[in-house]
């Protein structure tokens, strides 16, 4: 018996003239995914990518892998049978989905036919194979409304498939498909949820976060890189930049007014996080920022931390509730890590009363009580990197 | 390196190393009936001797754990299952470690009545504030000897004798970690019927405790199975680790009372160059045990102090390491002032400490007193 998976996929289909370059991308980056899980083979047609594993993979890993693959819409793990009635009605097709029937009390049977060549018409292929299940496990019945399971029959180009239902993919479309992206990480709930998003539209990522020893600990840093490889599994090996922004930090809180510190220090961050897209060549900018969560994601605060950035600065999270962003981050696993209880850059300089409706006018005054250029050149050039593997 | 971090645990000591590889050579299983069995058994045995001579006990009350948490644990659910029928009150304190206190608490919810004694005024327990509790009825009174966070010394031998004036029957636990080894005292002066240890805690490795439990207590195990430890703790013994302990001990126990006067002279010369500096405060008084010195600057936060030491190559706690990261309830309720919470960090000696660590830190905390940014 050869099992395998069949990748479908939605959107792709429609992008016409260049659907074989999504469908490369997307073959690429499972191929990546899956490397080390043994030999495995892939190939394509109809929407649909196979992903065949060859003797000893892990499935079950193949499968949980591939759920976390953007651009599959929907996952079927099937029986590749001989595209001959007889294969399919034959015993060893049927004790496939042994398990699924057994547990079950009714069924009904779907059957596609993708090949109009087949002798068989669907529905002449469902009461085929309803005859025999029902010959071979006498205690189910028929219910075409409301069954527990659903044996599922593709009639496709080269094989027929046999399956008890579809499993739901991540969605969207495949990572490298629309750019690069740099996130700023901090390690609370929503820049993990922000970034993810931005990758599920096609986005190769790339995250920025911010470090202030001794103000921030190396747990803390620990808890991010711990976010950016559960965020891998989703968006793919993530280059990971550390800037050491303590001596920034300090000179806000030395030279200007306690009300501006934070929305100078988002624009500092932005400043950096700008000179390290245009060295790496990224053309966006992400944040976790949702309207009016805080006082430094305000309208007026964004004006004022955008005016710094000649990239367009992407908020996912704009206009979601911070339940919705948390239902997210539960989704993709980093809820749990998220809110892990270390300092972050943020708590320590945060000021009593922010400014929730600065100006630039004021802002740009207030910092420019300092010139901030050479620390800003010195912190991206202290900068580390590395690279952060999802498996 | 300078470690000032021995209430966390401790550098394993060159004996303990020793033993402990010994330990692996002699591999055989206590139980075995074979030669390498006995020899294995033999070691245990010896190992039990040590820990009963150091605390003043039969050997036969001596029992090793992988752990104090275990030990406590062991104590706290055995005393209820033994006699929880006839007596449900438990009283503790609010100080106590969450190896004490989060047994205590399942066990509230379970339905057994709990008195958590809180400390006066002037941070301190009295036997009385405890023994105004004690009666028939009353189960089990938990209470640590030495505080983890500042060090302070609980009266606990007047507390054990006063509750068994009123109830014999009450068993009597205490929480040995931060003393056994660092104060001089035997269990017959304590006067509790049941003691936790730690072997880490001692310059022995992680994965070892002891129980002392007095003989004609009944204490159901935790763990249940080949009947070892006298069934009081099933589970193949583990020859090595147990035999570091019990090296552990025998180095320090000559030198208990020398090892106390130069921490002593440590903690007084911290606290002297320290004292009266504007913005200090020292919150373990002269009553502390001196192994533990909490210590505040004001206005800054402990884990950023913590850190900047760090950076320094000295290492602190801030609060107690078991807590990473929460703030303490404890430090609140040994009325160390609320100003103060967020900003305590915790030093905790051993004796090869030395001077010049302690001026080390006193430097570098002034430095980071002065240049860290401070909480508005």
């Amino acid at each position: 018996m050869k099992e395998m998976i069949l990748c479908k996929y939605g959107e792709i289909a429609l992008k016409g003239l260049n659907r074989s370059t999504f469908e490369a991308v997307m073959q690429k980056n499972i191929k990546h995914r899956l490397k080390e899980l043994g030999e495995i083979s892939y190939s394509r047609s109809q929407s649909t990518l196979y992903v065949e594993p060859g003797e000893g993979v892990d499935i079950d890993e193949v499968i949980d892998r591939l759920k976390k693959v953007y651009g599959i819409v929907k996952l079927c793990r099937a029986k590749k049978i001989e595209k001959t009635m007889e294969a399919v009605l034959s015993e060893e097709t049927t004790d496939y989905l042994r398990e699924e029937l057994e547990g079950a009390k009714t069924f009904k049977v779907n059957a596609k036919r993708s090949d109009k060549h087949f002798p068989l018409k669907s529905p002449e292929i469902c009461r085929e194979v309803g005859h025999v299940i029902c010959e071979r496990f006498p205690h189910l019945s028929v219910d075409v409304h409301d069954p527990d399971v659903t044996v599922i029959v593709e009639i496709r180009e080269q094989n027929a498939f046999i399956h008890a239902g579809t499993i739901e993919g991540a969605g969207g479309i495949p990572i490298g498909t629309s750019g690069k992206a740099l996130l700023l990480l901090s390690g609370g709930i929503d820049s993990p949820v922000a970034g993810c998003m931005i990758a599920k539209r096609g986005a190769t990522i790339q995250a920025v976060h911010f470090e202030a020893p001794p103000y921030t600990s190396e747990r803390a840093r620990q808890k991010v890189e711990k976010l950016a490889k559960i965020m891998a599994q989703y968006c793919g090996d993530i280059k990971f930049h550390c800037v050491p922004f303590t001596r920034i930090q300090e000179m806000i809180r030395d030279n200007c007014k306690e009300e501006y510190f934070t929305i100078i220090m988002r624009r500092l961050m932005m400043e950096i996080a700008l000179k390290i897209a245009e060295r790496e060549d990224i053309q966006c900018l992400v944040t976790g920022e949702s309207l009016g969560q805080v006082a430094s994601q305000t309208m007026y605060a964004m004006v004022c931390t955008d005016a710094v950035s000649t990239l367009p600065v992407f908020r996912p999270c704009i206009g979601m509730d911070k339940s919705e962003i948390v239902e997210i981050s539960r989704k993709i696993d980093t809820f749990e890590t998220s809110i892990e209880p270390y300092e972050d850059c943020c708590t320590v300089f945060t000021p009593k009363h922010p400014k929730t409706r600065p100006t630039l006018a004021d802002v740009e005054k207030e910092q420019g009580r300092f010139d901030f250029s050479s620390l800003v050149e010195t912190a991206v050039r202290d900068t580390k990197c590395e690279y952060i593997k999802a498996y | 390196m300078i470690y000032l971090d021995n209430a966390a645990t401790t550098r394993v000591c060159e004996e303990a190393k020793n033993a402990a590889l010994q330990g692996f050579e002699t591999f055989g299983n206590p139980s075995s009936l074979h030669h390498l069995g006995v020899v294995a058994e033999g070691v245990i045995d010896e190992a039990r001797g040590v820990l009963a001579g150091s605390l003043g006990v039969k050997e036969k009350e001596v029992f090793f754990t992988s752990c104090a948490t275990e030990s406590s644990n062991t104590v706290i659910f055995g005393a209820a299952r033994a006699y929880g029928k006839r007596r449900k009150k438990i009283i503790t304190t609010t100080i106590e470690h969450p190896s004490v206190a989060e047994p205590i608490r399942v066990l509230e919810e379970q339905g057994f009545e709990v008195v958590r004694v809180s400390p006066g005024e002037d941070g301190k327990i009295t036997p009385e504030s405890i023994t105004r509790h004690v009666d028939k009825n009353t189960l089990l009174v938990s209470v640590m000897y030495v505080n983890n966070e500042t060090g302070y010394i609980l009266p606990a031998d007047k507390i054990f004798k006063a509750v068994k004036r009123i109830s014999p029957e009450t068993v009597c636990h205490c929480d040995c970690v931060q003393s056994f080894m660092k104060l001089p005292f035997k269990v017959k002066e304590l006067g509790a019927d049941c003691i936790s240890l730690s072997g880490h805690k001692l310059h022995a490795p992680k994965g070892v405790g002891a129980l002392y439990i007095r003989s004609g207590v009944r204490i159901l195990p935790l763990l249940c199975g080949g009947g070892q430890e006298s069934g009081q703790r099933s589970g193949t013994e583990n020859v090595s680790l147990i035999s570091a302990l019990a090296a552990a001990v025998k180095r320090l126990e000559p030198t208990i009372m020398q090892r106390y006067e130069t921490v002593a002279a440590l903690k007084k010369r911290l606290t002297d160059r320290l004292a009266g500096r504007e913005g200090i405060h020292i919150n373990s008084g002269d009553d502390c045990s001196p192994y533990v010195i909490s210590i505040a600057a004001e206005r800054i936060k402990s884990e950023t102090m913590l850190h900047f030491l760090e950076s320094k190559g000295i290492y602190v706690s801030s609060g107690s390491a078991c807590s990473k990261g929460k703030k303490s309830g404890v430090l609140s309720e040994l009325k160390v002032a609320d100003k103060y919470l967020d900003s305590t960090i915790r030093v905790s000696l051993c004796a090869e400490n030395t001077e010049e660590d302690i001026d080390a830190f006193v430097q570098a905390f002034i430095e980071g007193q002065e240049s860290l940014a401070k909480i508005r």
